[in-house]
């Protein structure tokens, strides 16, 4: 496997990355000229064999998902990329925005095509401020370079692109949630099926993409599929940007080929375990993620082998912790935040994002009181609608089942 | 600039609800969207007012009272938490004479909670209006807000 070889972090250098003539020198919008020069269809085959699966945090195939929002259900579409990044722990959406906005653009641009949008918005959160002053410049030199609007580089393609912002709601990013609040609405989930790609936005057609996503899109299709396959393994392709923070050396956002592993990015990416300290858990992806012991650290930093150990690659985030911090009071962080996210729409997570607070107060004298803890949040993610109401049973259930005896 | 020239830079659709809450409250000068203000908008964009109450209501960033000039939003969640973020709030909180949640009398500063702001590999981290703040300890933060002061 070749850990050094990356997509997108090349692009993460430049100092001017909001400069657009220096994007097009260094080879940019080649993948969106060639894409002009295909059939959607092709496309939509190019990003299916790529094997590229969603950055956000669910890892579902993205050819899939456009080839089903490409079906010719409406004459109105629309393409969403979620910059709604708000996972705690993962950054990586952020550096993508601020130092390579064209990068992501220009993947947009071409999944629109690919799917037949005229139409797309880039909901970002309102507290990414930087990230919001990047995009608008780089949408505004887009227009101005005839790669945005009407007639998109000399191809009858037209695309208007528009930013919307978020006012500080993490369930916004879940993606009904987060064309609720593009319609201008309380951050309220749907009810799905229907899915995005059948009635999204206003009721249309809809893809909605991660950032990270749409970033490998024209890499994929200049270099081909075949190319991106070289990195990453047969069922995870490709690179992911790994957010690594917590007790380490060098905290950082760093690109690898998916299957690398845990002990690699630790200890060759982020310098080690801060002040040549012992590691004593690891939280990957982020508060919807779940903890790896020490004793894991050679794992396989891939969806399928993490699924298979019951653990989850998410949004990349890696969440670091030396053996001097407590696993429990790490909990209550993670169970508080969750308390404090929940929308309250369906009152099972509502009662409960709450009670598990309580529950988890009860445990520290009492751990007799943990499987209550489980039980809490097992009944939560049975009986809520969105993706919230089920992750806090993932960091419970993995604390319990790996640090039984020491949390 | 009023609220009336905000809103009409705006096509009058709801799914610019939250684009022209944003600027509102951005130049309200106390950094909140008033009641009238709800009112007028929502008569303009043609909502109800408890569908433009909601909205403003719903959202962390927005807020119905009046706050400080300068909104400090200190990460508070986990991984800043586990850099014990607590003493930045505590120490900020001795710095403003507030608690957090709170806005000190001169209207300078209204200190408050923030959820990850994306600023993990710097943690503790905080905002003040639009510029970011990582790394922080005790020290730094008295010359922040010391700088702010003046």
């Amino acid at each position: 496997m070749n850990k050094q070889h990356t997509i997108i972090s090349p692009f993460l250098k430049h100092e001017d990355g909001d400069n657009i003539s220096s994007y097009i020198e260094s080879g940019g919008f080649q993948g969106l000229k060639s894409a002009l020069m295909l059939s959607p269809s092709k496309i939509i085959d190019l990003i299916t064999e790529s094997g590229l699966r969603g950055r956000g945090g669910a890892g579902f195939p993205t050819g899939v998902k456009w080839k089903y929002a490409s079906q010719p259900r409406s004459e109105i579409k629309y393409v969403i990329c979620n910059a709604d990044e708000g996972e705690p722990g993962t950054f990586k959406d952020k550096l993508i925005m601020e130092k390579a906005p064209y990068l992501f653009i220009e993947g947009m641009v071409i999944a629109a095509y690919a799917i037949g949008a005229s139409k797309g918005y880039i909901y970002i959160r309102g507290e990414y401020s930087k990230s919001i002053s990047a995009i608008q410049k780089a949408i505004s030199e887009m227009y101005n370079h005839g790669l945005l609007g009407e007639s998109i580089a000399g191809n009858s393609f037209v695309f208007d692109l528009e930013i919307m912002l978020g006012a500080g709601s993490y369930l916004c990013g879940e993606e009904l949630t987060l064309i609720e609040s593009l319609e201008g609405k309380r951050g309220y989930p749907r009810i799905k099926p229907p899915f995005p790609a059948e009635k999204g936005l206003f009721l249309k057609p809809t893809l909605v993409n991660n950032v990270e996503t749409l970033a490998n899109v024209p890499f994929i299709i200049q270099s081909g599929p075949d190319a991106y396959r070289k990195f990453g393994t047969e069922k995870s392709a490709g690179t992911k940007l790994f957010c690594i923070s917590g007790d380490v050396e060098k905290p950082g956002c760093f690109e690898a080929s998916l299957g690398i592993s845990l002990r690699e990015l630790i200890y060759d990416f982020a310098g080690g375990i801060k002040n040549n300290g012992t590691p004593g858990a690891f939280l990957t992806g982020g508060a919807a993620g779940t903890f790896i012991p020490p004793s894991l650290i050679d794992i396989r930093m891939d969806y399928d082998t993490l699924q298979m150990n019951n653990a989850t690659l998410g949004s990349g985030a890696i969440i670091v912790l030396d053996n001097t911090k407590s696993i429990y009071n790490f909990l209550g962080s993670i169970l508080r935040f969750f308390k404090h996210e929940s929308c309250g729409k369906c009152v099972p997570c509502r009662i409960g994002c709450y009670n598990l607070l309580k529950i988890w107060e009860q445990c520290k004298d009492h751990p007799e009181c943990y499987p209550d803890l489980e039980k809490e949040a097992a009944y939560i993610a049975k009986t809520s609608l969105c993706p919230l109401g089920q992750s806090p049973i993932l960091s419970i259930k993995s604390a319990l089942h790996h640090f039984k005896h020491s949390i | 600039m009023d609220i009336y020239q905000i809103i009409s830079k705006y096509e009058f659709k709801r799914e610019n609800l939250l684009k022209i809450l944003h600027e509102v409250q951005t130049t309200s000068g106390n950094n909140f969207i008033s009641d009238e203000s709800i009112k007028i908008i929502s008569r303009e964009l043609k909502l109800t007012y408890s569908h433009v109450y909601g909205v403003v209501t719903y959202y962390s960033m927005f807020s119905v009272v009046k706050r400080g000039k300068n909104i400090i939003r200190v990460c508070c969640s986990p991984v800043c938490d586990l850099k014990n973020s607590i003493d930045i709030i505590i120490e900020l909180e001795n710095c403003l004479k507030i608690k957090c949640g709170e806005t000190t009398s001169d209207h300078l500063f209204t200190l408050e909670k923030s959820e990850c702001l994306g600023l993990c590999d710097q943690s503790p981290a905080m905002m003040i209006n639009d510029k970011e703040y990582g790394h922080l300890n005790s020290d730094q933060i008295k010359k922040i807000i010391s700088e702010l002061t003046i």
